[in-house]
Order: C-alpha cells, then structure tokens, then sequence
C-alpha cells in the first residue's frame, strides 16, 4: 500500500511538472534570466563586413525593458557616440558633429553601427513573453546540449518577427538558438549563443552572433566582457542631457 | 531717311573695327538665344515627361503624405473617397499605395519605396499592363536606372521585405516583369512599381492608397476632408524654380558678353566723334540742328545692331534649326539630376525668346550709342570746324 502511495505521488509530481513545462513557462523562465531590473555591461561587437572587421566596444546601463544608455569606448572613431533608448523612442549623440538625432520611421530599419543588427532590433522589447505566445514544439539536442524547440508566434499585430523558433536550454534556460520569420515564413534573422558564464546564480550569454540571414557575411558578433546585476543607475543616465555629458 | 543712308555709308566705311563689333554683338545674339533655347526645351521636356509618367492633371493626397519626409509615408494612406472612386472606374484617375520595404540584390540592403499601381490605368504612361498576375511570384516592374543600380534585368528574382500597417515584417519573392525607359526619374529612382491590388493585400490596406493622380481632361476638381488637391503647377515647381535659377546664372554670361559688345561700341562711337569734330561742325555750319547729328551718330551705333542682327541671322539660324532638328545628345552623367532630362535635348527657340533677345540687345546697343553723342550737344560749330572740342 506504501509503495502505491509513493508511486501515485510520485506519478502526480510529474504529472504537475509537466504542466509547468509549457511553451509560456519555460519562456516566462528564459526572460527572467535574461532580464534583470538593472544591468551594467561592458561588451564588445565584432561586425564583419565586405571591407575587413570593425571592432566596437560599449559600456551600456540597462533599466528594466524600457531604458538603456551605451556609450561607445572604442575604436576612436566610434568614440563617444552614444545611444538613448525610452521606452519606443530612441537617440544618438554623434561627437563629431555634436548632435543628437533622433532615430524614427524608416531610419529604424538601418543597421546599427553597420551590423546585422538595425535599430528595431535594439529597441525590440527584451521579455519575449510579453509579445510571443509560445508552444513547445519538441526538444532537440543543440550545441550539445538538450534544448526545448519552442515555436513562437506573435499574440499583438505591431511585433516586427511574427514567428520565431528557439531552441532553449534545458538546465540554463538560455535560447542557445534563435530564428526569426517573416509573416509568410521567409526566414530573416538568426541569433546564436556561442558561449555562456555563470554569474550571481544566472547562466548568460558570453559570446554570441547576430546575423541578417539575407545579408553577405558570417554576421555580428557580440561578446560579453562584464556585467554586473541589480546595480544603482543614476536617474540622470536615462536624460537626453547625459547624451552630450 | 537720308540720315539712315548716311549712317548705313559712314558703318560701312569704318570698315574692320565695324566688323569686329558686329561679330561680337552677333555671338551675343546666337549665344543668348541658343542657350535660353536649351533651357526652355529642357523645361517643357522635364514638364512633359513630369506630367506623362507622375504629375497627370494633377494629384490628391492623404493629409499626411508628405513627398519630402519620407517618415510621413507609413502614416500616408486612406481609403480612396467615393467622390474619386467615380473617376477612377472610368480611368480618369489612379490610385498609388506608397510604402517602404528593403530589397537585397546581391545580398546586401537597399531601401526603397514599394508603389501600387492599377493594371489597367492609362492615366499615367508607366506600363503598368506588364504587372499581370503571377503565382509565382510577386510581379514588379522597375525604371531603367533602378535596374542598373541594383543589377537587375527581366526575369530575374529579389528578395523584398516590408512591414504590413502593423509593423509586422513581411517578406516575398519579387520577379522583375518589365524595366521601363522612362525620362522622368522621379518614378524609376529606389522604387519597385507592383500591382496595387497585391500592394494593399500585403500591407493589409485595402482599398487605400496614398495619392490620387488625376487626368488631364478632368476639370471640375474640389478638395475633399482627408484629401488635398495639388495642382500640377504647384508639383512641378521644383523643376520651374530650377530652370529659372539656371536661367538667371546664365544671364551673367550674357551680361558679360552684351559688356564687352557694348564697350566697343562705346568706344568707337567716342572715337568716332573725336575723330569727326570737323565733319559735325561742317554739318552744323551747313544748318543741321545738333539733334540731327546726334540723330545720325546714334544710327551709326545701332547699326551695328542691325548688321549683327543679319550676320547673326547667315550662322545662327542654321545652327539654331540644326540642334532644334537633330537635338543635343547629353552625357549620362545629366540623369543624376533627379529630374527628367532626356539622352538627346531638343533646344525650343520661342517667337518671344528671338523677338525679346532681338528688343533687349538692340535698346542696349541704342542706349550705348546715344550715350557718347551726348557730347555734341556741348560743341559749337566754329570750334568744331577748327577741330576743337569745346
């Protein structure tokens, strides 16, 4: 009788566990990795294109979904600028000519810094469950690793990828690998994490790849040189008068 | 009369010096009337092409379209008013359904401006016929600059990415059906023409469009609440403000040559009243009124007028005939302009233009050859007979 106890109990947990595991929790769990309250990075961006490799570095401060702040460190002609993003506006400060220009329409679409990377995919909303309604689809092994295939489709009518397909980690919760469609099923990006670190307890991403699957080129590669979680970001960092500070 | 046959004999009698300022002052007609034929041709050409391929009688436009502020063009679309929906069953007017999409030729990124156009219209000449249905892919006719900045050529295929009225990215196979030879850059340059019907279904704007352009024969015409009628004059004054500029740094050319014609003039009319004090105290002394004299030197100068008028006349009509015939074949490099200028420029000499040059250059040279004689009014008879000038 003991042991029909246990096994219908046991029979319940999992039953209870695989409820859990749905295409909404199992998103809910990778944006709670990925998004933190605050953040401060340091990351550099290794963009290749036609005419050799260009590297940036940039210190960015990131409040929540709605602000970031980066400046650019490096190279010397990329230094200095620096970007604004609030809420679904966003601006840039260019030191040589001392302006700031704000980012709108059409401009939106241009590629950041000439990556694969464009503006709208900057100011894209970061907590993937707030746009997605997500279902798992399978679980397939990638980069070594077994990963939940999660088959994203848009539940708002103003989301730019109206599908995407992730393939998420099973013990980090991270998507290790991410395609994003066109409406009519054309496929338009890829995004690839190459390398993860542990940090306070959260797996996150080191090293990864950006790539603008209609464009020449391996894509744009990000590393992630430091972060540091839940800091305090002076208010004054998300105004538009810190762009000329 | 005898004045003027007086005047015919002492020109004619000066001989080389009279010459060289009638070849001077006919260069300034041929020249001047030539080039201002140049620039009225290239006006009623860029004009013509401006209302055949983009312009017509004239267009209506969402509120919010904006042709300068490409950010205007998302929020640029209504639906087309029933007030117009009459005219355009009839083909009297067109609608076009203008948005922003990215094609990638070759694997790199262009922006560029998606353009609905109907089948069947005839308002416009662009051949919007070659857009027929295709299930394989989305049909799209290009200018012939477009083809050849982005490398392409008929039949061939390209990847075009848009976002719908949501914002939500699109994207399909695009198969260049046609590449039209059109004049008027203002419809070829960065934009993919495709049937309009198919715009709107993939924009999810149906039955909408950006503008409206109308027909030549439509006359009674009325703003309407969402939409705002601009006449063609009010399209096409880019291309007139920049003939016209054009036509006013070209008169310094002009201003420059009539100087130098004029300063000859000047000059031999000085010398020749210095050189025939005696001459006018004689006429005076024989009981002709100083105003004759005067009279007669200012023949003299326009004259020259008259005589480059006709040598003008024996080179520059041909020549003005031959380039109005023949044309003036330009370089390539004119179509960067942004607007409609055509491979060969056929230069347009208007009665006006030949009748004004002609008044402008001969008042001036009338002008400047009375000036000097003013002297005469000063000299009396006795000392002029003994070559004084007083």
């Amino acid at each position: 009788m003991k042991r029909i106890i246990i096994f219908v109990l046991l029979i319940s947990a999992g039953s209870l566990h695989a409820e859990e595991l749905t295409g909404k929790a199992i998103l809910e769990r990778v944006d709670g990795n990925m998004v933190a309250r605050n953040r401060r990075v340091t990351s550099t961006m290794i963009i290749e294109g036609r005419r050799g490799t260009r590297t940036l570095q940039a210190r960015s401060w990131v409040q929540g979904v709605e602000k970031a702040f980066t400046e650019y460190l490096s190279p010397p002609r990329e230094k200095g600028t620096k970007m604004l993003k609030l809420q679904d506006q966003l601006w840039i400060y260019s030191p040589a000519t001392d302006r700031t220009i704000k980012i709108a329409g059409h401009m939106l679409r241009r590629s950041l810094m000439g990556s694969d990377v464009s503006y709208e995919d900057y100011m894209e909303d970061p907590k993937l469950s707030n746009i997605y309604d997500a279902k798992l689809v399978g679980v397939e092994r990638v980069q070594g690793r077994d990963c939940y295939l999660l088959d994203l489709t848009a539940k708002k009518e103003n989301v730019a990828y109206y599908r995407r397909k992730i393939w998420i980690d099973k013990d980090r919760y991270l998507p290790l690998q991410e395609n994003r469609f066109a409406k009519r099923g054309n496929l338009l990006k890829t995004f690839v994490i190459n390398e993860v670190f542990k940090i306070e307890d959260r797996w996150y991403p080191k090293k990864m790849t950006f790539k603008d699957v209609m464009l020449k080129g391996s894509g744009t590669k990000f590393i992630i040189d430091s972060v540091e979680f839940d800091v305090e970001i002076p208010k004054y960092v998300f105004s538009k008068a810190s762009l000329r500070r | 009369m005898p004045a003027l046959r007086l005047a015919y004999r002492n020109v004619v009698g000066k001989g080389l010096r009279t010459w060289l300022n009638v070849a001077v002052l006919s260069l300034a007609y041929v020249l001047i009337i030539w080039h201002q034929g140049i620039f009225i041709g290239m006006l009623r050409h860029g004009s013509q092409a401006m209302i055949d391929y983009e312009v017509g009688g004239g267009q209506y436009w969402h509120r919010n379209y904006d042709p300068l502020d490409i950010l205007s063009y998302d929020d640029a679309h209504g639906r087309i008013p029933a007030e117009l929906s009459e005219l355009i069953s009839k083909g009297k007017a067109t609608p076009i359904l203008i948005r922003q999409a990215a094609i990638y030729p070759e694997a790199r990124l262009h922006s560029v401006l998606l353009k609905g156009i109907d089948l069947s219209q005839t308002v416009l000449k662009i051949p919007s016929h070659h857009l027929k249905n295709d299930k394989e892919a989305l049909p799209v006719l290009i200018g012939k600059r477009m083809a050849k900045r982005i490398a392409m050529k008929i039949d061939d295929y390209i990847t075009i990415r848009w976002r719908d009225a949501k914002g939500t990215f699109d994207a399909l196979e695009g198969k260049i059906v046609a590449i039209m030879d059109t004049p008027a850059t203002a419809v070829d340059k960065g934009q993919l023409w495709v049937p309009l019907e198919a715009l709107q279904k993939m924009v999810q704007l149906e039955n909408e469009a950006t503008l409206i352009v109308v027909g030549r024969d439509v006359v009674s015409i009325q703003d309407l609440p969402e939409w705002k009628f601009k006449e063609p004059d009010f399209l096409m004054r880019d291309i007139i403000e920049m003939v016209r500029g054009k036509r006013v740094g070209a008169a310094i050319l002009y201003a420059v040559l009539l100087f130098l014609a004029m300063l000859a003039i000047f000059d031999t009319q000085v010398l020749a009243i210095f050189n025939r004090r005696k001459e006018i105290g004689t006429l005076m002394a024989l009981g002709m009124s100083r105003g004759s004299v005067i009279l007669l030197f200012t023949l003299e100068g326009a004259m020259n007028g008259i005589l480059a008028m006709a040598v003008g006349a024996i080179y520059g009509i041909p020549l003005l005939v031959f380039t109005a015939q023949r044309g003036i074949t330009l370089p390539e490099v004119t179509e960067e302009f942004g607007f409609a200028i055509p491979p060969k420029l056929f230069p347009f000499y208007s009665v006006g233009l030949i009748v004004g040059t002609v008044f402008i250059v001969s008042l001036t040279v009338t002008i400047v050859s009375f000036l000097p004689t003013r002297r005469i009014l000063k000299m009396k008879p006795t000392d002029a007979l003994r070559g004084k000038m007083s």
